[in-house]
């Protein structure tokens, strides 16, 4: 029984995170948006424009959900859902906190990129039961762009792994109790999160890489047959996403909820153990969902066979290259 | 506790299985064999080898069957262009197939059945796959790998243009 309670207290806790970190994000785009073209974006709706994505959600909850004749009733229904379920279970391994963490399992990066390539499943699903070129269109691009970017992210997910020794999340955190593997691996380091950021960027269908939806030439891409809150579930899912993989770059390479230590400078790091875990988390992960949104307002899209080229003649050359320096860094000690 | 899973689990990927064949169509089949591939999954966890269990989603259900999906959309495969074959053909495929599910039954009855206690021993654990693979099955693991090589620059090979004559 008390197994029972504590599954409903996880679900009700991670769908209500869902939900508060959709409105957070969304409102948290349009303003930086807004600061980067120098506009004041929303401000009507409570103060500043906090409110907006409340009403926006309000609005979407209460339209009508169409089916496009022709389309495949059960699968259009169910693409939504499942990019929901797929994200949701992306949640479980991951550490808000210290100790906070809802399932510790020792292949904990594995089964975050296992899970994270299920996306391209939903995305496929909703292409193709619309029953209209431009969703196929999407969907096909996005397969591509996501099954080739997940390479260059998962190399330079083993690179942390390499220079760990673990694929559990808990033991990464811990070995960067003495410095963040951004400042203890030098340079191949740098490699693997700048490769990481722009794989992530690509894997969650963002500007610059954002072809799945180039609304100039394919209307929405493969949500254009979507209306209502079967839309409100993609769009949350791909915001949830953003959160979640920026996440994993705040673990893997600043070191999670694990405060800014410096080597063996006692009342330095005393000092910074007093911030709390969370703030540190998610204060990284913020900044981090900052850059990728500052990548969105900054870059021109990329045309589709300039993405392909991109991962497969430079990425992914590099990332490979860089995973035989982070052996051999890791093997010679070479790392702090 | 487990066993009543287990149960669940294993319905659901004989449901799935079947459903792979029965389905009219392509792509039903193939979301099947998804699901039935994520059912699998789940009797690799509930054998405590959560390593496989990762290994078998990243590869199947998120490499190969994305391939397949993308294969059979772009094809756009329906009832009216799928050849029909003869009654002959048919029936030799029902019984040839029958004969060798009656093979297998017969294998699979006469089986001692193993019972091993994976929750103590991480058989399926990262470290314990890697010591073999790395240590009893070291050669096959190589040969493997440059036969992929080879996959890969055949694959190459074949996509590229072919350079224009001047």
């Amino acid at each position: 029984m008390a197994l029972f309670l504590e599954f409903v207290i996880a679900g009700l806790l991670c769908i209500g995170l869902f939900a508060i970190l959709g409105l957070v994000l969304v409102l948290m785009e349009r303003k930086v948006s807004a600061y980067m073209q120098i506009r004041l974006g929303p401000n009507r709706v409570g103060p500043k424009g906090a409110l907006q994505t409340l009403a926006d959600t309000l609005k979407l909850l209460s339209k009508e959900g169409l089916t496009p004749r022709g389309a495949d009733r059960f699968l259009f229904n169910l693409a939504p859902f499942v990019a929901m379920i797929g994200t949701m279970l992306l949640l479980a391994p991951i550490p808000f906190a210290k100790g906070f963490q809802l399932w510790d399992i020792n292949i904990g990066v594995l089964y975050i990129s296992a899970v994270s390539s299920l996306a391209v499943i939903s995305i496929l699903l909703a292409g193709w039961a619309s029953n209209n070129k431009y969703s196929l269109l999407g969907a096909m691009r996005s397969g591509a762009q996501i099954v080739s970017y997940e390479l260059s992210a998962g190399l330079s997910i083993i690179a942390i792994v390499v220079l760990t020794g673990s694929l559990s999340i808990s033991d990464i955190i811990a070995s960067q109790a003495d410095g963040w593997w951004i400042f203890k691996g030098h340079l191949p380091v740098w490699i693997a999160f700048v490769t990481f950021i722009i794989a992530v960027t690509a894997e969650t269908n963002r500007a610059p890489f954002d072809l799945a939806e180039a609304e100039s030439e394919l209307t929405a891409g493969f949500h254009t047959e979507y209306s209502g809150m079967k839309f409100a579930l993609f769009f949350l899912a791909e915001y949830i996403n953003i959160f979640i993989v920026c996440a994993i770059g705040a673990i893997l390479f600043f070191g999670g909820w694990m405060p800014f230590h410096i080597g063996n400078w006692e009342g330095f790091n005393r000092i910074m153990d007093y911030i709390p875990s969370s703030v540190w988390f998610f204060g990284k992960t913020f900044f981090l969902i900052f850059v990728i949104m500052w990548f969105r307002w900054t870059f021109p899209r990329l045309r589709i066979d300039q993405l392909l080229n991109l991962e497969w003649k430079y990425l992914l050359p590099i990332s490979m290259v860089n995973v035989l320096l982070i052996t051999l860094v890791a093997i010679l000690g070479w790392h702090f | 506790m487990t066993l009543p899973i287990f149960y669940i689990l294993a319905m659901l990927s004989v449901f799935c299985a079947l459903m792979v064949v029965v389905a009219r169509k392509p792509v039903h089949s193939v979301l099947y064999l998804i699901a039935c591939f994520f059912t699998i999954a789940g009797h690799y966890l509930m054998l405590n080898a959560q390593f496989l269990f990762a290994v078998h989603i990243i590869v199947y259900a998120g490499a190969i069957m994305v391939l397949f999906l993308f294969v059979i959309m772009l094809l756009n495969l329906n009832l009216e262009s799928e050849p029909r074959k003869s009654v002959i053909a048919r029936v030799a495929a029902v019984s040839t197939a029958g004969l060798l599910f009656l093979v297998l039954l017969a294998a699979v009855k006469s089986a001692e059945p193993v019972i091993l206690d994976t929750s103590a021993s991480g058989v399926g654990l990262v470290r314990h796959v890697g010591l073999k693979l790395y240590n009893e099955y070291m050669m096959p693991f190589e040969v493997s790998a440059l036969l992929f090589l080879t996959a890969m620059v055949g694959a190459v090979k074949l996509g590229r243009k072919e350079a224009t004559h001047s």
